[in-house]
């Protein structure tokens, strides 16, 4: 053989890298999954400071109500984020939702809970449709959910024919109710939430479907090669964001009592900020969904804090704007060898 | 055979005549802010059937959604391509559409605001409109009268800031209610000690709802809501329903929607005052026929008029009752 | 030198693309622990040779005989279930996830019982222990698996990639243009773990336009020309230059000295 030999240990040592320092900042989770979370405790802190009712069971109850639909649509955001994709019709699939199942249970009388299946069934296929849109025809997501966004939307405003359903069966609205928790009330529904959130971070963590979803939006080549099935992975992401849409749809009836075909019209872009906020970053692979849910109660928190101190409301779309460019900048900062 | 030039050169004529004859007829453009709010619902409704009445063809369009200037901008060059010498438009930025306004009225397109005013408001030949500011007069002089002396803990829920609707609402209600407030030309909301919490509702309601909740925590002794429309309201009257305080508190709204008005009936919102889009569109259309046939221009500001729908009567505050609002209201019945 | 075992061998192999011929009966021999390089131009059919042995596309005529047998690889999981691993060109890895994920990626390893099957949980620990093992074996000195694979220079996510396809292969390790892009030190870094691969008992087939590499760990050289093997030529007897021209057609097989063939 020809060529200068090169002995084993200099290979050895070509490989040893970094300091004792590295080996203890490596243990720390990147800034980007901490963030969000100082952030939102400087928020408590500051509104715990300058006003009396911040800090109490009932407000940090009701900020998670107000939280809870937004915080559900994001975690199909989240998913469908991870794939570096995006979903721009996640608050009109909701708000159809919505109306499906109160149309369905007020006109044609159909049990609760078959209505609610009707619902989601409804926000499922609509994930079908963007993933097949996406993985089939090969469309980008943010042109194909551009689409879907007006056709949910009109679709939402011809079935319910512009009106607000008030007829809305009592077992719809159970998720709204409140249990005693020691000595505050807490909703149901944001119990679920807080279950769906765990259960869907177990899942991304711990099953080889779940890690999948972060190959594929890392590297969706590579993920082909080594035999992974890509495009059912993504359409898979795409279904599972329907359901959580669905569900996020009751959570909306339970939460105000109606199938309202106005709502949901800001829900996409306030989902994508929390996401975002929470240290998922745009470009795919890397995120933690519980980011998402802090993400999705700073929201909350600033809104009900200002609105406490009694500052305009202005400031927290100011102060909301300042932190998404801080966070999509330490996700960048923060890691070393980036794109 | 001979008498087939004669008869081609009939029937020229006659296409000739026809053809004069549609551009005799006035061409009316109506621009809302969305297509599918009951309100320019109705309002299109309205139009329709006045052009329908005086022989004038309508042209309908809307941007996609409140605020979608882009949308009016386009839906305007498109009708004026179109042979439209009146527009009729409620502004979704009353700002932004002012320089292609401009452009239209160069080309001698009369342009009549309607619901809503431009900034300036001058920048339109006219404006069909309610008078928001007595609006917001008319449930505050309710309210007051409701409360009967007991001082006054006010909850405001607004539109967003920078709204000249929301502004001229809230300061209206804030002068009828008795107390200081800046004058119908302000974009700024005026604040008294009486009123405890502002929070925006977006005319949403399930974020007046949250309004309303993150309010309750800062007052929870509120007992006079003001809200920008009545979907707001709807929502305001959740949380205080959650809250256990549904019956304290009076609820006051503007729109005299038919789901609004059933609200009223409902007890839910003491008293809404009720505003007029059909008037509003047909009264455009009447100028849009006007200016087609005589070239006169309507100018400055026109008020459709806003009625106080209540369900119980106030001494002192003259109202009408659900029966009249229903008759009234726009939206589906 | 007695002649090795055959592991994986192609016969007359025919596959078109439309007008074009990419492989105009190609032939092909791979002997058990050896480095095989695999050279030609542009063109010369020697991708697609390769595609057709990993299975990533099906040849339209011709047989493929692995340890003698007959053997029909529809799909590239056809063929790793074979035994035969590629290392492709642009690495195939996920930048944001660990080596150990990337080693196991798409074959990862479920936990025992319950956990695994209904909970469907990843086995983290055991995958853990069989990456730092494997690498280990193959002499690859990366201080931690639970690195990130973009925290790595270039050469490393090479020794990486090649270490996947060694530790999984039971035959054959098919590496496209493993040094391409690498600096001297690195390089050479490579091509000390592709020669470790060998001496594990793998086969290894090296695809490279890089003559001094080629001079440098293969043991055979098959020259690919107009979609047919032009050539097998030993590295130890003929020129860098030669090579060259039988490459590129100036040296016709037939002139070649006879000594400087392979056999």
């Amino acid at each position: 053989m020809l060529g200068p030999q090169v002995s084993a240990p200099a290979v050895a040592h070509a490989f040893r890298t970094g300091t004792p320092m590295d080996s203890l900042t490596s243990k720390l989770p990147p800034l980007g999954q901490l963030g969000p979370f100082i952030a939102l405790v400087i928020a408590c802190a500051v509104f715990g400071a300058t006003t009396e009712r911040f800090f109490s069971g009932e407000n940090f109850s009701l900020i998670l109500q107000q939280v809870m639909v937004v915080g559900v649509i994001a975690i199909g955001q989240t998913l469908i984020i991870l794939t570096a994709g995006i979903d721009l019709s996640c608050g009109m699939v909701m708000a159809l939702g919505s109306i499906v199942m109160t149309k369905v249970a007020a006109d044609l009388g159909l049990p609760a809970p078959l209505a609610v299946l009707c619902g989601i069934g409804v926000t499922a296929l609509f994930g079908l449709v963007n993933g097949l849109l996406v993985t089939r025809i090969k469309l980008p997501p943010f042109i194909v959910t551009l689409g879907t966004f007006n056709i949910a939307f009109a679709i939402t405003q011809l079935y319910s024919n512009a009106q607000t359903v008030t007829e809305v069966p009592e077992m719809m609205t159970w998720l709204g109710n409140t249990f005693s928790l020691a000595g505050t009330n807490v909703a149901y529904g944001t119990v679920l939430m807080i279950v769906l959130y765990l259960g869907t971070w177990f899942w991304l963590r711990e099953t080889a479907a779940g890690r999948h979803v972060y190959a594929v939006g890392n590297n969706p080549e590579a993920t082909r090669l080594v035999g992974i099935p890509t495009e059912r992975v993504l359409l898979g992401v795409y279904v599972l964001a329907g359901v959580f849409y669905g569900i996020a749809s009751l959570l909306a009836v339970s939460r105000t009592g109606v199938g309202d075909p106005n709502a949901g019209q800001t829900e996409n872009l306030d989902a994508i900020t929390a996401v975002v906020l929470g240290g998922t970053s745009l470009f795919g692979g890397r995120g933690v969904i519980l980011g998402t849910l802090i993400g999705a109660v700073v929201v909350g928190v600033l809104r009900n804090g200002l609105t406490l101190m009694g500052v305009s409301s202005v400031y927290q779309v100011l102060i909301t704007g300042i932190l998404v460019i801080l966070a999509v900048a330490i996700d960048q900062l923060s890691r070393k060898g980036g794109r | 055979m001979r008498f087939i030039p004669a008869a081609l050169t009939a029937a020229a004529l006659c296409a000739l005549a026809a053809a004069a004859h549609a551009q005799a007829q006035p061409v009316i453009g109506l621009i809302t802010k969305t297509e599918t709010n009951p309100f320019f619902v109705k309002m299109k409704e309205g139009a329709a059937e006045a052009a329908k009445a005086r022989g004038a063809k309508l042209l309908s369009g809307a941007g996609k959604t409140d605020g979608d200037n882009a949308g009016q901008v386009t839906a305007m060059e498109n009708m004026i391509a179109a042979g439209a010498k009146t527009i009729l438009i409620t502004p979704s930025d009353s700002k932004a559409i002012v320089p292609a306004i401009r452009k239209a009225r160069e080309k001698g397109v009369l342009v009549i605001a309607l619901d809503s005013p431009t900034d300036p408001a001058d920048a339109t030949d006219a404006l069909f409109a309610t008078d928001n500011y007595q609006a917001g007069v008319l449930i505050g002089q309710y309210a007051r009268a409701a409360l009967a002396g007991k001082p006054a803990k006010i909850v405001t829920l607004d539109l967003f800031p920078g709204h000249p609707v929301g502004a001229q609402r809230h300061n209206g209600f804030l002068k009828g209610f008795g107390l200081v407030a800046p004058d119908a030309k302000s974009n700024e909301l005026g604040k008294t000690p009486e009123v405890v919490c502002m929070a925006d509702s977006f005319g949403d309601r399930a974020k007046g709802q949250t309004a309303m909740e993150n309010c309750l925590q800062k007052a929870p002794d509120v007992n006079l809501v003001y809200t920008i429309n009545e979907p707001a309201a709807a929502g305001a009257y959740n949380a205080l329903k959650k809250a256990g305080k549904e019956k304290n508190v009076t609820i006051v709204s503007v729109d005299g929607g038919c789901q609004g008005i059933q609200d009223v009936g409902a007890g839910v919102i003491a008293a809404t005052s009720q505003q007029y889009p059909l008037k509003m569109a047909a009264m455009g259309v009447e100028a849009g026929v006007e200016y087609a046939k005589t070239g006169k221009k309507p100018s400055g500001y026109t008020d459709t008029g806003v009625t106080l729908i209540a369900a119980k009567p106030m001494p002192g505050v003259d109202s009408k009752d659900v029966k009249t609002g229903a008759e009234l209201c726009w939206g589906r019945k | 030198m007695a002649t090795a075992k055959t592991v994986l061998q192609g016969r007359g192999i025919v596959k078109r693309y439309g007008n074009v011929t990419a492989l105009d009966g190609a032939d092909f021999e791979l002997r058990a622990g050896e480095i095989l390089a695999v050279i030609g131009d542009n063109g010369a059919g020697k991708s697609s040779l390769i595609k057709a042995l990993s299975g990533a596309t099906v040849p339209d005529a011709g047989e493929i005989l692995l340890d003698g047998r007959p053997v029909q690889f529809r799909t590239p999981m056809d063929a790793r279930r074979a035994g035969i691993e590629c290392c492709y060109q642009d690495l195939a890895v996920a930048p944001a996830m660990t080596i150990a994920e990337n080693l196991f990626l798409g074959r990862e390893l479920r936990r025992p019982g319950l956990a695994g099957s209904a909970l469907r949980m990843l086995d983290k620990k055991r995958m853990l222990e069989i990456a730092i093992q494997r690498m280990a074996d193959l002499k690859v000195g990366i201080r931690s698996m639970t690195q990130a694979v973009e925290t790595l220079s270039g050469g490393q996510r090479q020794c990486v990639a090649v270490a996947r396809a060694a530790a999984f292969a039971e035959h054959v390790v098919i590496l496209d243009e493993p040094t391409a892009a690498l600096g001297v030190k690195e390089g050479n870094m490579v091509l000390e773990l592709i020669r470790r691969v060998r001496d594990k008992g793998l086969a290894v087939i090296l695809i490279s336009h890089n003559m001094p590499h080629v001079f440098d760990i293969a043991d055979r050289i098959h020259v690919a020309r107009l979609g047919r093997r032009a050539a097998v030529l030993d590295p130890r007897k003929i020129s860098m230059s030669d090579t060259v021209a039988v490459m590129t057609g100036a040296m016709a097989p037939e002139h070649i000295p006879a000594e400087c063939l392979a056999h």
